[in-house]
């Protein structure tokens, strides 16, 4: 047991407690929170792999700038507290089985692969100074850049989307 | 000695940590010193006084205070929130400090650089990465505590925040173009040689832009917009008392300690002397300049001091001289150099930060708003793009 290994499991388990959280909170606030949570917890996973680079972005883009957008809009909204009401029977009856079906599928693909032992494994045994500018933007913007390009079209379609939206009772 | 041979990172950390949290801390409260001194001198007052000489004890004072004050929670406030607040607030400000290298890295200890907490390869990213969750704390204060100048001040200063944390981030990629390299210690070492070299006349739009937001970023005057008194009462931490209160308070100036640092490492060659290694006159400097602050000091307690202050005074005298002595013995004066010009270096930044406070008069929100978007936006975003094509035309 080295301290990576326990580490991995402490951020695992903090990472599915937010995500529980988020479905379990009625204040629209503390389910922001507990997103900023999950992606807090994948960020030391990332770390743990070496993957230094990412685990930065990680916290950069989605815990302080999307989140940090969430919760302003919730606090300009003065959003109240979510009313809970009876669970649709559709949702009882097919999606919890469902639910528990793809649980069972992906854990039997992860024991079949082995992906647990190699993740085990490879968990700290990743050397970290791995991280290089020239060839991160290598990869970016020679290799892949087209899926990059195309994704930040992706994000201008949201953005002309929204402003729409907005825009429609005028 | 075996046990730290054998867990060197961890040991030297550690103990880093522990240095660095006990510095910084002593730091924070002279900080407030410090600007209290100087905008009384620029307003034609005196300043704290009487509390220790030259009001020298007034931050420890201040402090007890603050730890015996009634600690209030108003009712309807989401107290999880309301406490997480400030400790999210002041836990992360002072996290970034540990990614600051305050002298080379060549200064070693069982294989560790002294002067760095956390050496890591893309540094400047995780400070970004801190920085920009320090948002949740001012929001979350503002939003938990079920009032309404602190949510207004809130949502204004994440809004604000927010702006010109866009502006921040750009004006800074034009030193990562010039230096190719995201770590601390490898930007300033691009800046090697003497001042002719520090990235701040290259990129001397990009040092402004980063100033004026960085300003803007640690809600500071002419930006303090989230706590204008005279429209928000003190904005997001209005309801907020006691302990609660001096960690907002010490947040906003570590966060002024870090922007301070943060500039002088990327435009101001942080820990790099600015004259040209020949001179070897200035390894003289840290020491002569304590010395000589220990005969004004010398000075000022046989003159001026009376009674108590003069005792303390003469103390303070006594730890310059040995401190400068200290530092002109031979085997001290290279391990000293760099951290002396690191932090001479902070201090000019600090003293800009509570001149331009003494100066300057608030924004309006509108201005404050389309400023950031309209002017310094357009700006480091042209300063970015013409850095980037200098440097292609430059290296094909």
């Amino acid at each position: 047991m080295s301290v990576p290994f326990i580490l991995f499991f402490i951020c695992a388990a903090v990472a599915v407690l937010g995500a529980v959280l988020l479905i379990v909170a009625r204040e629209p606030v503390h389910s922001a929170l507990a997103v900023i949570l999950v992606m807090m917890a994948l960020a030391v996973l990332y770390l743990l792999l070496g993957a230094e680079f990412i685990a930065a972005v990680q916290v950069i883009v989605y815990a302080g700038a999307v989140m940090v957008l969430f919760v302003f809009v919730i606090m300009l909204l003065n959003a109240g507290v979510e009313v809970r009401t009876n669970y649709s029977k559709i949702a009882k009856y097919v999606g919890v089985p469902l639910g528990f079906f793809l649980l069972l599928e992906v854990a039997h693909w992860m024991w079949r692969s082995a992906i647990g032992t190699t993740v085990a494994n490879g968990v700290g045994a990743v050397n970290s100074n791995a991280v290089d500018t020239a060839e991160l933007s290598k990869l970016l913007f020679r290799d892949y850049l087209f899926p990059f390009e195309v994704t930040s079209i992706l994000v201008l379609i949201a953005i002309v989307g929204a402003l729409v939206l907005a825009k429609r009772d005028e | 000695m075996d046990f730290i041979a054998q867990h060197a990172v961890l040991v030297v950390s550690l103990v880093k940590i522990v240095v660095l949290l006990f510095v910084v801390m002593t730091a924070l409260a002279y900080v407030t010193w410090f600007e209290r001194k100087v905008v009384a001198h620029i307003q034609s007052r005196w300043g704290p006084y009487y509390v220790g000489a030259h009001g020298l004890l007034q931050p420890l004072a201040d402090g007890v205070k603050f730890l015996f004050k009634e600690d209030v929670t108003p009712p309807g406030a989401d107290r999880l929130m309301y406490v997480l607040a400030p400790f999210l607030a002041l836990s992360l400000a002072l996290t970034t400090l540990a990614l600051i290298p305050f002298g080379p890295p060549s200064v070693q200890v069982f294989g560790q650089p002294v002067f760095i907490v956390a050496n890591s390869s893309i540094g400047l990213l995780f400070l970004f990465a801190f920085t920009s969750i320090g948002v949740y704390g001012v929001a979350l204060a503002g939003w938990s505590s079920n009032s309404k100048y602190p949510l207004l001040g809130g949502l204004r200063s994440s809004a604000q925040m927010i702006s010109y944390e866009v502006s921040l981030t750009l004006s800074v990629v034009g030193v990562l173009l010039l230096a190719g390299s995201f770590s601390f210690n490898g930007i300033i070492e691009h800046q090697y040689g003497s001042v002719r070299h520090w990235h701040v006349w290259p990129q001397i739009v990009g040092f402004l832009c980063y100033i004026t937001a960085a300003i803007a970023e640690t809600n500071r005057v002419p930006f303090d917009l989230p706590e204008a008194e005279t429209e928000l009462v003190a904005g997001f931490h209005t309801e907020y008392s006691s302990f609660k209160f001096a960690m907002f308070f010490m947040a906003e100036y570590a966060n002024m300690i870090t922007v301070s640092c943060l500039a002088t490492i990327l435009f101001f060659g942080g820990w790099l002397s600015p004259f040209p290694d020949s001179w070897k006159w200035q390894l003289y400097l840290p020491g002569a300049a304590l010395v000589l602050l220990g005969l004004y000091c010398a000075y000022d307690t046989a003159m001026q001091m009376r009674g108590f202050a003069r005792i303390q005074f003469g103390v303070i005298t006594l730890l310059a001289f040995v401190g400068g002595l200290v530092c002109l013995t031979p085997s001290v004066m290279p391990v000293i150099e760099g951290l002396f010009w690191f932090v001479t270096k902070v201090i000019v930044f600090l003293f800009v930060y509570v001149w331009i406070r003494g100066t300057l008069p608030r924004f309006r929100y509108d201005q404050l708003m389309s400023f950031g978007w309209k002017l310094l936006l357009p700006v480091s975003l042209v300063n970015l793009v013409a850095t980037a094509l200098v440097i292609l035309l430059r290296h094909g």
